[in-house]
C-alpha cells in the first residue's frame, strides 16, 4: 500500500481574491448605473472632468472586466487549481504578489483613467507603465499555475486546467501586441500601429479581449463547478476537448466583425464574418455540455440558487453565443453596428454569463471554505430572481431603442431627404435608457445582497485557511491504466504534458492572430499616401490629444460606412489612407452623438466654442456633457516636442527640427483660430485654452481629401 | 476620384480565405478524431476527476 502525501490547500489566497470580487464587482456595477443615468439626465455628469461620461464608461469596463471579473477568475483558479491536481498552490509569496500587484493595477488604473491618462482603446484603456506592470503580474501567475502543474498528484489535468492554460497564453499574446506603443512622456503613448491597422490590432484585442478574458476562464469555472453543484460529472468528456481546442483556436480569428463596412480591407472582414459564424458550434457544444450536466439533478433545481444562476447562466452564454455570430453577418451588422445592440449583447453576457456565474461560484465555494451554509438560501434565490428580472430590464429596452434608431438614422422622405436629425433619434430613446438604469440598478442591489448574504455566512461559519487533504504522490501513481481503462495517445502526449498543453495552445491561438494581422502589417508601405493628407499640425494634434483624454470616441465614432443615410448625413465615406496619421485611431464603436469624421468645416468655431461650453443651449435635448473645463484649462504645450520627436520616430513625416519650431506653430495657428473667433463675436477666448486646441483639431477632421476634390474640379477646369 | 481598398493590392489575398478553411477543417476533425477515438472508460475517470 502506497503511503499517502498530507497536504493543505491555500484557502486564504481564495477568499481575499473572493472579497475582492465583491467589493470591486459593486464599485464597477455602481459606475455603471452612474453612466447609464447619464445618458439620461446629462446633469449627472456634474460638469467636473473626472465625473463625466468619457472618462468613466472606460472605469466601468475595465472594473466589471479586469476587478470583477479578474479577481473572479482568479479566485476560481485558484480553488479549482488546488482541488483537481491535488497539490497546493507552488508558491504562497507568488500568489501574495500576484493578489495585491493585480489590486495595485486596478487603483492606480482607475485613478489614471479619471485623470484622463488613456490610450483610448476600448478595454485597454491604461497607459503603458501599467500596461508593464499587468505583464509582470501575469507572468506571476503564470509560473504560479505552472509551477502547481508540475507539483501535481493527479497524472492527468482535467479540462477546466486547459480552459486556464488558453486563457493565460492567449491573454499574454493580446496584451502584449496591443500595448505596443512609443511613450512620449510617464504617461502618455502613441500607438505603434496607425490608422486601420491600429483598428485591425485593437478589435482583434478587443474581441479576444471578452473571448478569453470573459469566455475561456468562465469555461474552465463551469467545468468545474457545475459538476461539483450538480454533484454529477460533466456530460461529456469528449466533447469537452472538442470545446476547448475548436474555441480556442476558432475565437481568435473572428475580431474583424467589429470593423465590417469599415476602410478595413474586405479579404480581412470575410475573415471575420466566416469564422464568428463557425464559432456557434464550438459555444453551443459546451453550453449544452453544461446544461445537459444538470440535466439528471433537476429536482435540486429548484431549491438550489446556485444550480439556478448556472442554469441562467449558460442559457445567456448561448444566447450571447448565437447572437454574436448573426451580428457578424454584415447585414445585420448594418442595423446593430454602432447602436444599443451591441451594448445590450454584451450585457447579456456580462450580467447572465459572468455575473451569474460569479455569484453561483462565490455562493458554493464561500460555504465550503467557512466549514458551514449559507446565511440565507431564501435571500439567494430573490437575489436570483431580482437580478433576472435586472438583466431583462437592461436588455429589451436597449434592443428596442437599437432598433428604432437604427431605421430612424436611415429613414429617408419622399423627396430623398433624411428624415429625421440625429438629435430626434437620440431623444427619442432617452426613455429606453432610463429603463436600462433601472434594470441595471435591480441588479446592483441583487449583487449587493450577495455580498451582504456571503458576508453573513463568513461570519456565521469558521474559516478554514488551510484545507487538509491527501494523495498518492505523483510518481506513485500508475503510468498505466487500470484493466478495461485504455491511456490513449493524447493523454500520455499531450494531456499528461503541462508545457506541451501550453506550447500547444499558444500555436493554435496564434494561428489566427497571425494569418489575419500580418499581412496588413507588411503592407505599411504599401498603403498609398494620399497626397493631400498631411499630419497634424502642432494645435490639432495637441488638440487630438485632448479628444482622445476626454474619451470622445466613447460615443462619436469617426469611421463613415459606406451606406446611403451615412453620406447624406456626415458626407463622404471614410477611405483607408485618410488614417495613416491616426495614433490611436479614433473609430469608435458606438454612436450615442453623431459621427465626427467629416465634422470639420461644418459649423463655425463659435460653434464649437459655444457647444463644447453647453451643448444643451446649442441644441436643445442633447444628451452630450458640457466641458466647461476646456475653456478656462490653460493648454500645456511642454511636452509638444516630445510628442512630435515620438511620431517622427514612428515614420511621421515631421521634417528634421520640427519639434524645435512646433510651439511657435502652435502659438501662430492658435492665433488664427482665435482670431475667428472673435470675428465670430466670442469675448473671452485666448489662445492659450485647450478649446483652441480641440477646434482646431475638430475643423481639419475629414477635411483633406476635399481638397483633392478643388485639385480636380480646378484641373478639369483648365 | 477613385479610392481603391488599398490592402487588397496584397499579392495572391484569395490565398488566405482557402489557407484558413484548410487549417479550420483539418483542426475540428483532428480534435474530434483527438476525442473520440479515446478510451470510454479513461473519459469516465477524467470527468470524475471533480467529485473524487
Amino acid at each position: 500500500m502506497i503511503q499517502k502525501e498530507h497536504f493543505f490547500y491555500d484557502n486564504k489566497i481564495v477568499k481575499q481574491f473572493g472579497i475582492a470580487t465583491m467589493f470591486w464587482g459593486i464599485v464597477g456595477m455602481l459606475v455603471g448605473v452612474v453612466i447609464a443615468l447619464q445618458l439620461a439626465f446629462p446633469a449627472l455628469n456634474l460638469g467636473i472632468p473626472y465625473t463625466t461620461f468619457g472618462r468613466l464608461r472606460p472605469i466601468h469596463t475595465n472594473a466589471v472586466i479586469f476587478a470583477f471579473v479578474g479577481n473572479a477568475v482568479f479566485a476560481g483558479a485558484y480553488y479549482i487549481f488546488q482541488r483537481v491536481l491535488k497539490a497546493r498552490m507552488y508558491s504562497d509569496l507568488l500568489s501574495k504578489i500576484h493578489l495585491w500587484g493585480w489590486q495595485l493595477i486596478i487603483v492606480v488604473g482607475a485613478v489614471s483613467l479619471a485623470l484622463g491618462y488613456t490610450t483610448s482603446k476600448e478595454y485597454a484603456e491604461l497607459e503603458w507603465p501599467i500596461d508593464i506592470a499587468i505583464t509582470l503580474i501575469w507572468v506571476v501567475f503564470g509560473i504560479n499555475m505552472m509551477g502547481t502543474m508540475l507539483r501535481r498528484r493527479e497524472r492527468h489535468m482535467y479540462v477546466a486546467i486547459w480552459f486556464f492554460i488558453g486563457t493565460w497564453v492567449a491573454v499574454a499574446m493580446l496584451h502584449i501586441v496591443n500595448s505596443f506603443a512609443l511613450p512620449y512622456s510617464w504617461f502618455g503613448s502613441y500607438s505603434a500601429f496607425a490608422g486601420v491597422q491600429d483598428a485591425l490590432v485593437q478589435w482583434w484585442y478587443g474581441h479576444n479581449a471578452v473571448a478569453f478574458f470573459l469566455t475561456t476562464p468562465f469555461l474552465g469555472l463551469m467545468y468545474y463547478f457545475v459538476p461539483k453543484a450538480a454533484n454529477r460529472p460533466v456530460y461529456s468528456y469528449r466533447w469537452s476537448i472538442i470545446h476547448f481546442w475548436a474555441l480556442i483556436f476558432i475565437y481568435i480569428w473572428a475580431g474583424p466583425h467589429h470593423l465590417l463596412y469599415t476602410a478595413l480591407p474586405g479579404w480581412a472582414q470575410a475573415l471575420g464574418t466566416v469564422f464568428s459564424i463557425m464559432l456557434i458550434l464550438p459555444s453551443w457544444g459546451g453550453m449544452l455540455n453544461g446544461l445537459f450536466t444538470i440535466r439528471g439533478a433537476w429536482d435540486k433545481v429548484k431549491e438550489d440558487p446556485i444550480l439556478k444562476m448556472f442554469i441562467v447562466a449558460l442559457t445567456c452564454y448561448g444566447m450571447a453565443t448565437l447572437e454574436g455570430p448573426l451580428l457578424s453577418i454584415k447585414s445585420l451588422n448594418a442595423i446593430s453596428h454602432y447602436t444599443d445592440w451591441t451594448v445590450a449583447h454584451v450585457h447579456i453576457g456580462a450580467l447572465g454569463f459572468n455575473g451569474f456565474m460569479v455569484f453561483g461560484m462565490l455562493y458554493y465555494m464561500i460555504p465550503k471554505m467557512w466549514n458551514t451554509d449559507l446565511y440565507s438560501r431564501k435571500m439567494a434565490n430573490t437575489h436570483f430572481l431580482i437580478g433576472t428580472i435586472g438583466i431583462l430590464l437592461y436588455a429589451i429596452p436597449l434592443y428596442w431603442a437599437a432598433f428604432t434608431q437604427s431605421l430612424m438614422w436611415k429613414q429617408f422622405t419622399e423627396s430623398g431627404q433624411l428624415k429625421y436629425q440625429f438629435l430626434e433619434t437620440v431623444t427619442h430613446i432617452v426613455p429606453a435608457y432610463i429603463i436600462r438604469a433601472i434594470g441595471g440598478a435591480l441588479y446592483l442591489f441583487g449583487a449587493s445582497m450577495a455580498v451582504y448574504n456571503l458576508a453573513k455566512t463568513m461570519k456565521k461559519g469558521s474559516f478554514v485557511a488551510n484545507e487538509a487533504a491527501s494523495a498518492v504522490p505523483f510518481r506513485a501513481l500508475p503510468v498505466q491504466a487500470p484493466e478495461g481503462h485504455k491511456v490513449h495517445w493524447h493523454t500520455r502526449l499531450i494531456e499528461r504534458r503541462p508545457v506541451t498543453l501550453t506550447i500547444l495552445s499558444l500555436v493554435a491561438v496564434a494561428i489566427g492572430g497571425l494569418v489575419e494581422l500580418t499581412p496588413s502589417l507588411l503592407v505599411d508601405k504599401d498603403v498609398p499616401v494620399i497626397s493631400v493628407v498631411k499630419p497634424y499640425t502642432p494645435l490639432e494634434l495637441a488638440g487630438r490629444d485632448i479628444y482622445v483624454r476626454e474619451g470622445c470616441y466613447n460615443c462619436h465614432s469617426q469611421m463613415i460606412r459606406p451606406f446611403r443615410d451615412e453620406i447624406a448625413r456626415y458626407g463622404e465615406y471614410s477611405k483607408a489612407g485618410e488614417f495613416i496619421y491616426d495614433r490611436p485611431f479614433q473609430w469608435g464603436s458606438k454612436r450615442t452623438g453623431p459621427d465626427l469624421h467629416r465634422i470639420g468645416g461644418k459649423y463655425s468655431n463659435a460653434w464649437h466654442y459655444a457647444h463644447m461650453d453647453n451643448p444643451q443651449e446649442i441644441s436643445p435635448g442633447s444628451i452630450m456633457p458640457a466641458y466647461p473645463w476646456l475653456l478656462q484649462n490653460k493648454a500645456n504645450t511642454a511636452l509638444l516636442p516630445n510628442k512630435i520627436r515620438t511620431l517622427r520616430k514612428l515614420g511621421v513625416p515631421y521634417p528634421e527640427g520640427y519639434d524645435e519650431k512646433a510651439i511657435a506653430e502652435y502659438e501662430k495657428q492658435a492665433q488664427e483660430v482665435t482670431g475667428k473667433l472673435k470675428e465670430e463675436k466670442i469675448k473671452g477666448a485666448t489662445a492659450d485654452k485647450e478649446i483652441i486646441a480641440l477646434i482646431a483639431y475638430m475643423q481639419r477632421l475629414g477635411t483633406d481629401i476635399k481638397q483633392l476634390d478643388k485639385a480636380n474640379t480646378t484641373a478639369s477646369a483648365e | 476620384m477613385k479610392f481603391k481598398n488599398y490592402l487588397t493590392e496584397i499579392d495572391n489575398v484569395a490565398i488566405f480565405p482557402i489557407i484558413s478553411l484548410v487549417i479550420f477543417v483539418t483542426i475540428f476533425a483532428v480534435a474530434a478524431i483527438y476525442a473520440f477515438s479515446a478510451d470510454k472508460n479513461k473519459m469516465k475517470d477524467n470527468a470524475n476527476i471533480p467529485l473524487n
